[in-house]
């Protein structure tokens, strides 16, 4: 019983959290890393869209819900997500109309354009404030819970509960769909062929006859769509606060580049190696333990390794650790 | 003429590496192009393709003048260009690299493919393959094979013999001749002149970005003078 109950305790705080969280890392380091093969610029400013993804889906989302339209028990988010999606995607095309194009054209070195998106970061940063200002809002008004920690412990009767929310199943689901489809498109349509003959070997694919215009417009179709999920996904799992998605770049990168930045596959892993480490180094074992040793064996205190304030500082730790000693992360990537 | 190309000059920046030269294709005939190291063999091949500019002169292709169309734009009238280095797409399949030389002629894919795998069995064999896992000898023949794709009136290649070994070069010499016989006119610019006159109807030895003969395989192999300086005797 007791063993069940740490288990319990593990999946509760561990297990689900870090499922949820490492899906939304995923998505956003998919972003990152694909920009970064076709591109060929380390895109500082995916956060920042992201979080211009939430915002569009919240804006539509109350748009929505002036109408008294829901689809309850899910949150109405879900239907507002197509639409924000559209959104998101054209101020993708636009930023790269009037930002990284004239770059492009002139064939500037690469830094050139990852100097561009810290810019076009700071811009979008500024425009969402302006239109949705820096409160911290909560979009999640479906059903909260699947199984609540109550429910849990009253049909098992264990001491510990496992909470599973909504919001946290929904971005599972979301996420698995979103990539589901993405690997579809890389790799079984023509479109999303020619993006890898792209960013394998770009002079060959201009000699085939693959055009740059094209294969940057689906870029930055994709790009726009797994920042808007992501940043909405992450929004209604917590809530949304303009500040954290500048943040949330940092364990974002450290997860691209984990995995091996340019390689997808890569991108989920090192999401969900981020996201578990996280939450591994900054939970508390106290409690764990006592169901485990006899409590007059337990030693004091809350036994973390690094108390919760200090959870950016992990990815940013894992980052330079994977930089100096395996620079291709786990899949071979490609090299800074 | 399927091709000819007129007194041509071009080279980079400030220094001039062809200086007026002359080349001609038949339909259905393999020419090559022969020199010594820095004659400026390749340049001349990546200048009538339209990979640098001309400064001037004039490329003639099926009676059209292509002289100010970009890459791709002759991939379209027909050309095809295999380049010396970097030309297959490491991290695809060989399959995959043969869709993508696909990627303008789509309603003739499943025919040109067959074509292709005919050629060269061994593409067929490993067609799930990772491309950048192929040998050198299989990693040519899919160079080839992305560039015949387009169905091409004109394949072009840049010294297709470097790095493989000497049975692959002959293998490979001979799948030209195959290719040529199906009605592609072949252009190669070759480092192993004897070998590649051997199979060229027309040859034309540069030197010094200068034509310095221009005539049948044949008579270029028996010319002594050429024989001497340019094929070890």
């Amino acid at each position: 019983m007791e063993i069940i109950n740490a288990f319990a305790l593990i999946i509760n705080y561990i297990i689900i959290p870090g499922l949820t969280y490492g899906c939304q890392l995923a998505l956003g380091a998919l972003g990152v890393t694909i920009i970064y093969t076709v591109l060929r610029f380390s895109n500082f400013a995916h956060g920042e869209l992201m979080s211009f993804g939430a915002m569009t889906s919240i804006l539509i989302t109350w748009i929505i819900s002036y109408f008294g339209i829901s689809i309850f028990p899910l949150p109405t988010v879900i239907l507002a997500l197509p639409i924000s999606i559209l959104i998101t995607i054209s101020y993708c095309l636009l930023i790269d109309k009037y930002c990284f194009q004239y770059h492009r054209k002139k064939n500037s070195k690469n830094v050139i354009s990852l100097i561009v998106s810290i810019g076009v970061m700071f811009f979008t940063s500024g425009l969402i404030r302006v239109l949705i200002g820096p409160n911290d809002r909560t979009i999640n008004d479906g059903e909260r819970f699947i199984i609540s920690a109550r429910k849990f412990k009253e049909i098992t009767g264990l001491t510990e509960g496992i909470s599973l929310k909504l919001s946290q199943s929904i971005t599972i689901i979301v996420s698995i769909i979103a990539v589901v489809l993405l690997f579809w498109f890389l790799n079984k349509t023509k479109t999303g062929k020619s993006m890898r003959a792209y960013s394998d070997n770009k002079d060959l694919a201009l000699l085939s006859g693959i055009k740059t215009e094209n294969v940057i417009f689906y870029t930055w179709l994709i790009t726009g769509t797994l920042a808007c999920i992501a940043g909405t996904l992450y929004g209604l799992d917590k809530s949304y606060k303009p500040f954290t998605y500048l943040q949330l770049v940092l364990p974002i990168f450290a997860a691209a580049i984990v995995g091996g930045i340019g390689n997808p596959i890569g991108a989920i892993i090192g999401g969900f190696v981020i996201s578990f480490s996280e939450l591994l180094i900054t939970f508390s074992y106290n409690k764990f333990l006592s169901y485990l040793i006899p409590i007059n064996f337990l030693p004091e205190g809350s036994l973390q390794l690094l108390s919760t304030d200090y959870k950016i500082a992990i990815s940013f730790i894992i980052l330079v650790l994977v930089l100096i000693l395996k620079p291709t992360g786990i899949y071979k990537g490609k090299l800074l | 003429m399927l091709l000819d190309v007129r007194e041509i000059i071009c080279g980079y920046e400030n220094t001039i590496i062809v200086d007026g030269c002359n080349f001609s294709v038949k339909k259905g005939d393999i020419a090559c192009i022969v020199g010594p190291n820095g004659a400026g063999k390749s340049t001349a091949m990546k200048a009538i393709f339209g990979l640098i500019p001309i400064k001037s002169g004039q490329v003639i292709f099926n009676n059209e003048d292509i002289t100010s169309l970009n890459p791709q734009e002759r991939v379209i009238k027909g050309m095809s260009f295999v380049p010396q280095n970097n030309n297959i797409f490491q991290e695809m399949s060989v399959e995959e690299n043969l869709e993508m030389g696909a990627f303008i002629h789509q309603s003739s894919m499943k025919e040109n493919l067959k074509n292709v795998y005919n050629l060269f069995p061994i593409l067929n064999e490993k067609k799930s393959q990772v491309a950048g896992e192929l040998s050198g000898g299989q990693r040519q023949q899919l160079a080839v094979g992305r560039a015949l794709m387009t169905n091409p009136v004109l394949l072009m290649l840049d010294e297709p013999s470097a790095g493989v070994s000497p049975i692959v070069m002959k293998d490979l010499f001979t799948k030209l001749k195959a290719i040529s016989k199906m009605g592609t006119s072949i252009l190669v610019v070759e480092q192993n002149a004897k070998q590649a006159l051997e199979i060229s109807n027309l040859g034309f030895v540069l030197q010094n970005g200068k034509n310095k003969y221009s005539d049948t395989g044949k008579a270029l192999l028996q010319n002594p003078e050429v024989r001497v300086s340019f094929l070890g005797g």
